[in-house]
């Protein structure tokens, strides 16, 4: 077998296109995912039934239905509406990168809160004693102890979702747009290399995995550095 | 005038009392030490005071005012007015037996927190503050370690540096030394002693007989929910009338 160097080469403009859609995809989802997964984690642990249930009820649904079908219902499913078509939404919602994005924010969103809110369960409880003990307001105890303790916490867990998000956004190239996976999906269709094509995405993946595991250690290393045995 | 003044405290879990009426009056550089068996209900008796357990009955006074108290649904009493529970607690700061250090922040971090953020002290000062406290207690080199990276006597050292630094009317110790290598309970009992010569207002549940007969002025023996004897700590250790601090001594002190 020979590996057809040429064609991945005169490709790599439509790659390095990809690279920075499957970027800008992953980069918008995590930051609106992560928005509203702290009020949902927070939500997931507390005392107000109603409270609660609510954001289990919506984690409970992202999490028990494929990404894919997600994507789908968003981008082909609302279409069928009328009245959405009809709406002031529609400009957005006829976008295929609006489309991708929302579904990928919502599904991190959910598993998301579940690792923060797994998070905010394991914090030491005589922590918590001692910030009621010197006085703190519910509110000032979760801005001051709870949440910057249980998101440092929740940082091994969390760089685990992050890259599941990053190979999840190959779905993208499922709704038209070309990213890492969509430029390997032309190639194919031009070229009809699979192999070349598809191993020059894996590629890309594999290195995008390294920096960010990369990126997530030297988090962990300037943020979780209190649970780290000690040095010296 | 009483700093604090707990009358006639009852506590319960389910059916089974493990409070049936306890009462400490504590005046000004007053060095109480509450002692008795495990189970007796005096560690019980001291998260009472700032409602970290909370009592059926009784009445907590700090300066002469009343925390005012609401029955719930179960029974159990909790604060009418949550702002006046956080003005009382923050006056009343308490040491705890697993020192309860917040992990994630510095010994620094840990001793400006409660000033800053409760007191809203500016940081400059509380800085100021909480670097001679923790020169005080001898952890001062240790200032910018995490709680995780301190042995058990430091951490604690931090945590009466933490319990000092709001300036607080009382001082609250629970068994502040029993989780620690017997090697570093000396260097904690020490900086306790020196506080009480400061005239410090403190309640102390411990099991250090040393340290009751020495440095306390008043003693309360606890047996199951009851005080059963109370007085000048040297005569009551050397006296004891009742048959169960007879007991209880005979186990406990050589």
């Amino acid at each position: 077998m020979i590996f057809d160097y040429n064609v991945v080469w005169e490709a790599m403009p439509l790659y390095l296109g990809g690279l920075l859609t499957t970027l800008k995809l992953l980069a918008l989802s995590l930051f609106f995912g992560l928005l509203a997964a702290v009020p949902l984690g927070l939500m997931r642990v507390s005392k107000q039934p109603l409270v609660n249930l609510s954001a289990w009820l919506y984690t409970y649904v992202i999490r028990g239905t494929p990404m894919l079908v997600q994507l789908f219902l968003i981008y082909y499913g609302l279409a069928q509406f009328e009245a959405v078509r009809a709406s002031i939404f529609w400009p957005m919602l006829s976008s295929a990168t609006f489309c991708a994005c929302l579904a990928f924010a919502v599904n991190t969103s959910a598993y998301t809160a579940e690792i923060i809110a797994g998070s905010l369960k394991a914090t030491p409880h005589g922590e918590i004693e001692a910030a009621k003990a010197m006085g703190m307001s519910r509110l000032k105890m979760y801005r001051r102890i709870l949440l910057p303790s249980a998101l440092r916490r929740a940082l091994p867990q969390y760089s685990n979702e992050v890259i599941m998000m990053l190979q999840t956004t190959s779905l993208a190239s499922i709704v038209t747009l070309i990213d890492i996976t969509g430029a390997a999906r032309t190639v194919n269709a031009q070229y009809y290399l699979p192999f070349e094509a598809y191993i020059t995405a894996g590629v890309f993946y594999l290195c995008l995995t390294f920096i960010l595991v990369r990126l997530f250690k030297m988090a962990e290393r300037r943020w979780l550095g209190y649970l780290a045995p000690r040095k010296h | 005038m009483y700093k604090l003044e707990v009358q006639d405290l009852h506590k319960r879990y389910g059916s089974h009392e493990v409070l049936k009426g306890v009462s400490l009056a504590a005046k000004a550089g007053d060095v109480i030490s509450i002692i008795g068996s495990s189970g007796s209900g005096k560690s019980t008796f001291l998260r009472c005071i700032n409602l970290l357990e909370q009592p059926h009955a009784g009445k907590i006074l700090l300066n002469n005012e009343a925390l005012k108290l609401v029955a719930g649904k179960d029974g159990a009493l909790k604060a009418a007015d949550p702002r006046q529970l956080q003005r009382m607690r923050s006056r009343l700061s308490m040491v705890f037996q697993h020192f309860n250090l917040w992990s994630h922040m510095t010994a620094l971090e840990n001793v400006i927190e409660a000033p800053v953020h409760v007191l809203g002290m500016n940081k400059k000062e509380a800085l100021e503050k909480a670097e001679h406290y923790l020169a005080k207690v001898g952890v001062a080199h240790r200032k910018d370690a995490f709680p995780g990276h301190m042995s058990g006597g430091e951490q604690q050292r931090v945590a009466i540096a933490r319990a000092l630094a709001v300036e607080p009317e009382v001082m609250l110790f629970d068994e502040p030394t029993s989780a620690l290598d017997p090697e570093l309970v000396g260097d904690v009992l020490k900086v306790m002693q020196a506080l009480a010569q400061e005239g410090r207002t403190m309640v102390v549940v411990t099991h250090e007989m040393g340290f009751a007969r020495e440095v306390s002025n008043q003693l309360i023996f606890l047996h199951k929910g009851l005080v059963e004897e109370t007085g000048c700590p040297r005569e009551v250790l050397a006296n004891p009338q009742s048959e169960r601090l007879k007991q209880f001594l005979s186990g406990s002190l050589k």
